[in-house]
């Protein structure tokens, strides 16, 4: 096993990328991704990494290299943020559609306008029906481990894979970071082997055009092919914890044994809450936490669990669907307990958007207006929290 | 000049193999000039070769699920980065031939079908970053001068005066106001191993351009010209002449610029014909006045000596000489 080194978490997780053995990375600049990436490059021109380094022309091309170099039966990988993640967005739903393996990084970033470089989730949840499995991290040696995972999933569900990390709040914060042994990584991830590509031998047409007759089932399939992947997701954590010791979940619970009222969110912030957690728990108030590590598939069964048998639920979203019944994990929840016969009281907050900081002081404060709201019914779907007025 | 070509022979027509490796029975219109290009240009390349389609009507003609015409692996990702694919396939090549996963030995062409449109337009930034990249591809631009598969929408390589559905031969604006764009200029302006212009109308001449693109290590952009019967209002069995005549009238001349700095002139026009003979066989110009004719006689006349002497300052070193295309 490997030491517990201190390194800036974009620079852990490009070393993972590269112990993965990626054979071509395709990227574009765009903070707060860039170290990721900056350092693939130092990694392949110092001749560590034994990859293509194609430098594009921008985000779209980023993801169409990756798309062509996957189809070929290479390796790839990627990195986006914000404006980046949507000047791509036409690509992501050929990715997933075409059933390539790519794995990206995305670190979170508001969009534009106001423009604004700092973290919130509205970059990556407008990618929610894109057709990718996407995992959401909450710290550094998180970060580098679902880098190994994303690969090990991608290559069995032959899905591509997004892995966010909280943009500056993870990406550059120095951490004590443990890494796989290579012979691990090696174990772990053998190498990739593509039943279908771009190969002279054997010839195939890969992006035909779907006619009205057959438009429907292709789509049904590639639903079929990311909800059967819950199982690969859980399997590779399973298999990923014999090798490294450490246990990973679709669902993160925190105290949520006895819990009256819960916090549901996505990513860093969860750190912060633990703290909140943690105060409110000693004066007695049954308060617990569930973070959704899995975003999609969205893991219903887990999440249904998690929550056990609580009277409420804030749950806190960093993106805004404006004119929405809720936030995107908003409406998420929402729907899944609508198909369950739990009816927890959901409140729904829209905050930490465009970096805009969230303290353990601010969840204690939410706390307190779910344990309120359990008396009264609030006039409003979703509440955007901390506006100035 | 570049060491590849010392290996060129020009292509004996008559040991083309038959086979082509675009299935006939594919939806193309009658006397399509652009499926016949591409046609050809797999017949110089083999089947050792990866094809990338923008999306467009070569696309849409070879690729009605469960059909498929293409008989080597193809891949149709969207309408404007046939070129960023296709540098992902070639650095994928690259990689997996350096890890001893593909064979050292194994030569496997990517070669680009894109549409004016894709090219000119919408897919430029791709091309050029593609081209400034320097990867190994092969570029073909088929150019039919319009959106076709949307319905004869006017693109940056319409020509001057032409009708399309967006540049419509109206009371006040007779067509397209615009002369085609300079593409050729732009692509040369990257400084590519290999740049050609071809028409199917010269078929020695276009096929020996195909296997000297496939010769060259780096990128390689044919310029194609594609009469399209549909959108241009012109007889299904004049492809070939209009293929001819748009030569012979200098309005696509035939040229070749290598390393971005040597230029060669394949075909001199020294008595061109009257570009009208081009001009009257297609509905599209049906509107034009005489001095819009003339306008683009002048131009065409003016372009063609441009690159003529283009030609003569930046011959090749004589020595090394190109073999002699036709």
């Amino acid at each position: 096993m490997g030491k517990k080194i201190a390194k800036e978490v974009s620079i852990a997780v490009a070393d993972a990328v590269a112990q993965c053995r990626v054979d071509v990375i395709s990227a574009y600049p765009i903070t707060p991704m860039t170290h990721i990436v900056e350092h693939l490059a130092e990694l392949v021109n110092n001749g560590e990494l034994d990859a293509e380094y194609i430098a594009v022309e921008s985000e779209h091309a980023a993801l169409s290299a990756c798309i062509g170099a996957s189809a070929a039966g290479a390796r790839t990988f990627t990195s986006t943020a914000a404006q980046g993640l949507m000047f791509m967005y036409e690509m992501l739903y050929i990715a997933s559609g075409f059933r390539l393996p790519i794995v990206m990084v995305i670190a979170n970033r508001a969009l534009s306008s106001p423009i604004s470089i700092w973290n919130d989730h509205g970059d990556v949840m407008t990618m929610r029906d894109a057709g990718w499995i996407q995992t959401f991290a909450e710290n550094g040696q998180e970060a580098v481990d679902l880098i190994y995972h994303a690969y090990k999933v991608a290559e069995k569900a032959f899905l591509p894979v997004a892995v966010n990390l909280d943009g500056f709040i993870v990406t550059h914060v120095v951490e004590p970071v443990e890494l796989l042994d290579q012979e691990q990584v090696d174990k772990y991830l053998p190498p990739l082997r593509m039943k279908y590509k771009l190969d002279p031998k054997k010839p195939i047409t890969i992006g035909a055009i779907g006619v009205p007759e057959i438009y429907t089932e292709a789509r049904k399939a590639q639903d079929e092919a990311l909800k059967a992947s819950y199982k690969i997701v859980v399997q590779a954590w399973r298999e990923f914890e014999k090798i490294s010791g450490r246990r990973y979940n679709p669902i993160e619970t925190y105290r949520m044994d006895d819990a009256e009222v819960a916090l549901v969110l996505i990513g860093s912030l969860a750190e912060t809450a633990m703290n909140a957690v943690d105060v409110l728990r000693e004066k007695g108030k049954k308060v617990g936490l569930v973070r959704i590590r899995l975003w999609r598939p969205f893991p219903m069964q887990d999440f249904l669990k998690a929550i056990g048998k609580v009277k409420a639920l804030c749950v806190f979203d960093r993106a805004l669907s404006p004119g929405a019944t809720g936030g995107p994990v908003g409406i998420e929840v929402r729907s899944a307990l609508y198909q369950s016969n739990k009816r927890p009281k959901v409140l729904n907050i829209i905050g930490g958007l465009g970096g805009r900081d969230v303290t353990a002081e601010d969840f204690m404060e939410l706390f307190d207006r779910t344990y309120s709201f359990l008396k009264a019914r609030p006039r409003f779907s979703y509440e955007i929290y901390g506006v100035k007025e | 000049m570049r060491p590849e070509f010392a290996k060129f022979k020009p292509v004996n027509l008559k040991e083309l193999p038959k086979e082509d490796w675009i299935a006939p029975g594919h939806r193309g219109c009658q006397g399509c000039g652009t499926v016949l290009p591409l046609k050809l240009v797999l017949k110089v390349l083999g089947p050792n070769t990866i094809a990338v389609s923008s999306t467009g009507c070569m696309e849409i003609i070879t690729s009605p699920f469960p059909f498929t015409s293409w008989r080597i692996p193809w891949i149709h990702v969207a309408f404007e980065n046939a070129a960023t694919v296709a540098s992902g396939i070639e650095s994928a090549i690259k990689a997996l031939k350096r890890k001893g996963r593909i064979s050292k030995r194994e030569k496997i062409h990517v070669v680009v079908f894109a549409g004016d449109g894709a090219t000119y337009d919408i897919g430029l930034q791709y091309v050029s970053g593609a081209l400034e990249r320097g990867h190994n591809i092969i570029y073909c631009c088929l150019d039919n001068e319009a959106y076709m598969n949307t319905g004869v929408q006017r693109s940056g390589a319409t020509p001057f005066r032409a009708h399309t559905t967006t540049s419509p031969a109206g009371k006040v604006i007779p067509g397209n106001i615009t002369w085609k764009k300079n593409l050729d200029g732009i692509v040369v302006a990257h400084g590519i191993p290999y740049f050609a212009t071809a028409s199917p109308g010269y078929l020695a001449d276009f096929l020996n351009k195909v296997k000297k693109a496939s010769l060259v290590e780096g990128p390689a952009f044919l310029h194609i010209y594609s009469p399209c019967p549909t959108g241009w209002g012109s007889k299904s069995e004049d492809t070939i002449i209009l293929s001819k005549l748009v030569v012979d009238t200098r309005l696509f001349p035939l040229f070749e610029v290598i390393d971005g700095k040597y230029y060669i002139l394949n075909r001199k026009v020294d008595k061109p014909k009257p570009v009208e003979e081009y001009i009257k066989l297609q509905r599209r110009f049906r509107h034009l006045k005489p001095e819009d004719i003339e306008y683009i006689q002048n131009r065409a006349n003016e372009e063609y000596e441009r690159l003529v002497k283009l030609c003569e300052i930046f011959a090749p070193p004589k020595a090394e000489k190109e073999a002699k295309v036709e």
